[in-house]
């Protein structure tokens, strides 16, 4: 540093290292600053802030009819994450989730409609779940195809790619789906093809745990979980290992997608029993947060795409009895973006005031 | 004319961390003069230049403008003294013209597009610069980009131009073109400043000559007074004894028999041309020559990483060869051949810098085994071995090695390249920001490994270093073969020579 002339009166420094306990401590400020910081708009709607947040809490989790409904918002969000996870550990960055949800939920609606009848039960399910990961895949891998042979930009690619999906459910809902002619409606599956229920919710959330699992065990142990790292790290150190660089993103977006694909099966099958061009209801963008907000740790996945869905789900009910708007939740859900973030910010460099004179070097 | 000088260093000193970049360098700038800085990489010349553009401030010493000491702490106020750099790597924005881009930071109130076009098609019509306002940058040529980072300087009124190697992305005709200009310029009163290591250019264009080495000011000499030679040898220095251990092995062996490689990169400028030479086991080849000169280019294709044409293969024990050319990484590995390589970047391509050291030796086994897992207990015990072995500072397997130093890096990466006995070593500038002891260290490292019969190819950016440690030393000069010498009996003069122009004929090509 220069011994004359003017120093800064803070200047950044990389951090070294931390405590795991102190940088646990940080988010779980964050956190609480964000929770703070969501008082004034709350404060602004009219709102004690306080009562507030009770409300949240009790709407989305005081009742067993209100728990259901919460953890239903946050199974799709959950395994979306999920599936979002290795692309961003590879720097790949796929925000066409929603276009993979669609596709999945169009294939698995396909035999929902036309095969009920042919096959049982069972093996009904499995087929829709089985086409639902494979139509989600093939959507995935092209941009990815793109990317390795052109280097094509895939935030672009895959967010294109979303709206051909969903234009693909609108015509097919007033097209050569639709149920009763004139509704622009798809009919509601027979029982036949609706996931069974566990506990009262339906099944997929034993899926997407199961995926949890899956997904920690496939980032963290696997050759190909080592792989995505290594190239989300240096594409030169990859290739320096020998590693095929377009052929693993490819493969990492084929299971990406997949996933997401299952996850529309789980939104026609489980949650809404038919198909209709929201289907994904921007479950692909949210799960983007959720996975950036757990530091792409699977297990941390399952508490923050709780977190959103308390947020969420309760703020439905803040509206209806506080006549607070909903989107406060969206709010919310942006600040403690915001703080989290930042808070990576802390983890990472340290703050020097020009107080403590330092010795020449 | 004015005879004070433009600019004065005095005493100026630059340390970042425990190196020293510059070390007390006195050094006047005059008006109407072309100056060239030489030396070799690393000897301090863009980090004294920046320090004039306003980019770094110096630890220690004196500017002076015109005579009045002053203070530069930002390129803003460089612009004040009138002090302008072209840096090497232009900072344009490929979507703006180039009236748009010279005007970019400027504030001069209303703006007012078409006077500035015109205001810059004055500059360019006085100085004889070809290029078009209105032209968006990334329709440009590479030199073209260059002429719009020069008006830019010209345009906030400089007088003094530093120019870091100007000549380095140009073709022999644009370098002439540019040279024209740049002799307008000093007609006009300017004073300009090249950063170079490229004595041709120097003798050609410049009025004085500065050389620095490793940091320290030589000294300077006007240009007519000198030759190519004289520069040489104040840019290398005088022979320092190293006493690096440099034990012989008995009968060296062909390994690696490389013949007319040659690649062209994504520009279609030639990297290497027509390469061929002959690796030993139980001997270190060195490879000199000014930077950018195909080292970089030459151990990937070797490695499989860069495109190239030729041959390069390896000879086996039972005297049968096989070809490396044209194979992947993976390929070149699952022939069993034995290929190690440290290349310069090390967190960029050897190692993964967010990972731990046993994570790091998984780039050369993570394939092992069959399975989806990877095996990581034998990574763990190799890790734990080079951290005992080479005396690595890192709190544990699992610490990030972006976080070691320099030299512990180093170690790492050294370490696991050894570790599978390779039959041949290739290494880039393999102790480059390495201290003292970290260097020697990598020096016994590959002498051991030179006795174990192994081809060692080392890259590196020392003369004394090059003639101490190896055996055999190739120059490489703009991607030629200028000489293979050998080491024990050669000079630093005669590297020198064939570092500057390809056979070591006088007067460059």
């Amino acid at each position: 540093m220069s011994t004359e002339g003017k120093m800064p009166f803070v200047r950044l420094a990389k951090r070294d290292s931390m405590a795991p306990k102190e940088v646990w401590l940080i988010r779980a400020g964050s956190i609480l600053l964000a929770l703070l910081l969501g008082c004034i708009p709350i404060l602004l709607a009219g709102s004690n802030p306080f009562v507030a947040y009770g409300v949240i809490i009790k709407g989305s989790l005081g009742r067993s009819t209100y728990i259901k409904q919460t953890v239903k918002t946050a199974v799709p969000l959950l395994g979306c994450a999920l599936a979002i996870a290795p692309c961003f550990k590879m720097k790949f960055w796929n925000i066409g989730a929603e276009g993979q949800i669609t596709m999945g939920a169009i294939a698995s609606t396909y035999f929902a409609l036309f095969w009920y009848d042919k096959v049982p039960s069972v093996l009904l399910l499995i087929i829709m779940a089985v086409a639902g990961a494979v139509a989600g895949g093939i959507w995935g891998v092209i941009p990815a195809f793109f990317k390795a042979k052109w280097n094509t930009n895939e935030t672009l690619f895959t967010l294109m790619m979303n709206y051909i999906a969903i234009g693909l459910v609108s015509w097919l809902q007033g097209g050569p789906w639709e149920g009763r002619p004139g509704s622009q409606i798809i009919p509601t599956f027979k029982p036949q093809a609706c996931l069974p229920k566990v506990l009262g919710i339906h099944c997929g959330w034993i899926i997407v745990l199961v995926l949890v699992f899956l997904m920690h065990l496939y980032m963290n142990k696997t050759k190909q979980g080592y792989e995505i790292a290594v190239i989300g790290d240096s594409y030169n150190t990859a290739r320096y290992a020998g590693m095929n660089v377009g052929w693993i993103m490819m493969r990492t977006m084929l299971i990406s997608g997949a996933i997401s694909g299952l996850v529309g099966f789980i939104f026609v099958s489980g949650a809404n029993n038919t198909l209709y061009n929201g289907v994904a209801s921007g479950v692909g963008f949210t799960a983007i947060t959720v996975a950036w907000l757990s530091q792409l740790n699977a297990f941390a996945m399952v508490f923050i795409s709780m977190i959103l869905a308390i947020l969420s789900k309760g703020s439905n009910t803040l509206q209806s009895l506080m006549k607070v708007p909903a989107s406060i939740s969206d709010i919310v859900t942006g600040i403690l973006l915001f703080c989290m973030l930042g808070c990576e910010f802390f983890i990472n460099y340290q703050l020097i005031f020009q107080k403590k004179k330092e010795a020449d070097v | 004319m004015n005879t004070a000088p433009a600019i004065e260093l005095k005493g100026i000193t630059k340390r970042f961390g425990k190196v020293v970049a510059n070390d007390g360098i006195d050094l006047s700038i005059n008006k109407g003069e072309i100056l060239a800085l030489l030396g070799e990489n690393g000897s301090g010349k863009t980090t004294l230049m920046n320090m004039l553009a306003g980019i770094y401030q110096p630890d220690g010493g004196q500017i002076y403008a015109d005579g009045r000491p002053v203070q530069i702490t930002s390129p803003k106020e460089a612009f004040l003294y009138g002090i302008g750099m072209i840096h090497q790597h232009y900072k344009l924005v490929e979507v703006f013209t180039a009236a748009q881009n010279i005007i970019l930071g400027l504030d001069e109130g209303k703006l007012d597009i078409k006077a500035t076009n015109t205001k810059v098609k004055t500059i360019c019509d006085r100085y004889g610069f070809d290029i078009n306002p209105t032209q968006k940058v990334y329709d440009m040529s590479i030199s073209q980009k260059q002429t719009v980072e020069i008006v830019k300087v010209l345009y906030r009124g400089a007088d003094i131009l530093i120019l870091d190697e100007p000549t380095a992305v140009l073709t022999p005709q644009e370098t002439e073109k540019l040279f024209l200009i740049l002799k307008n310029m000093r007609k006009d009163g300017k004073a300009i400043v090249i950063i170079t290591h490229k004595l041709n250019e120097v003798m050609e264009v410049s009025d004085r000559v500065a050389v620095l080495l490793k940091g320290k000011y030589i000294g300077d000499v006007p240009t007519v007074e000198t030759t190519p030679e004289k520069l040489t040898n104040m840019m290398i220095g005088h022979a320092v004894t190293l006493n690096i251990n440099r034990p012989t092995y008995e009968h060296p062996f062909p390994k690696l028999v490389v013949k007319g490689l040659t690649c062209i990169d994504n520009e279609g400028v030639k990297k290497l041309d027509d390469v061929s030479f002959t690796a030993m086991g139980g001997e270190i080849l060195g490879v000199a020559g000014i930077s950018g000169s195909g080292q970089r280019e030459l151990l990937e294709s070797i490695n499989g990483l860069y495109p190239a044409t030729g041959s390069v293969s390896f000879i086996k024990d039972d005297d049968t060869s096989v070809e490396l050319l044209g194979k992947t990484p993976m390929q070149i590995r699952q022939t069993g051949v034995g290929m190690a390589f440290v290349p310069e970047d090390r967190l960029g391509m050897g190692l993964v810098g967010s990972m731990g050291m046993t994570d790091n030796m998984m780039l050369r086994s993570w394939k092992s085994g069959t399975g989806l897992f990877v095996d990581r207990k034998k990574p763990e015990n190799l890790a734990k071995r080079i951290w005992k072995d080479l005396d690595v500072v890192t709190p544990g397997t699992d610490f990030a090695v972006r976080r070691l130093s320099g030299g512990n890096i180093q170690k790492v990466l050294v370490g696991r390249e050894i570790a599978g006995l390779p039959a041949v070593l290739t290494t880039a500038y393999a102790v480059r920001g390495l201290d003292i002891n970290s260097s020697y260290l990598i020096y016994n490292l590959l002498t051991e490994q030179k006795m174990r019969g192994v081809a060692v190819v080392f890259i590196g950016e020392d003369l004394d270093v090059l003639l101490e440690l190896c055996d055999r030393i190739l120059v490489l000069c703009s991607g030629q073969v200028s000489g293979i010498v050998n080491a024990h009996s050669t000079t630093k003069e005669e590297v020198g020579c064939y570092m500057t122009s390809v056979g070591g004929k006088e007067g460059g090509r």
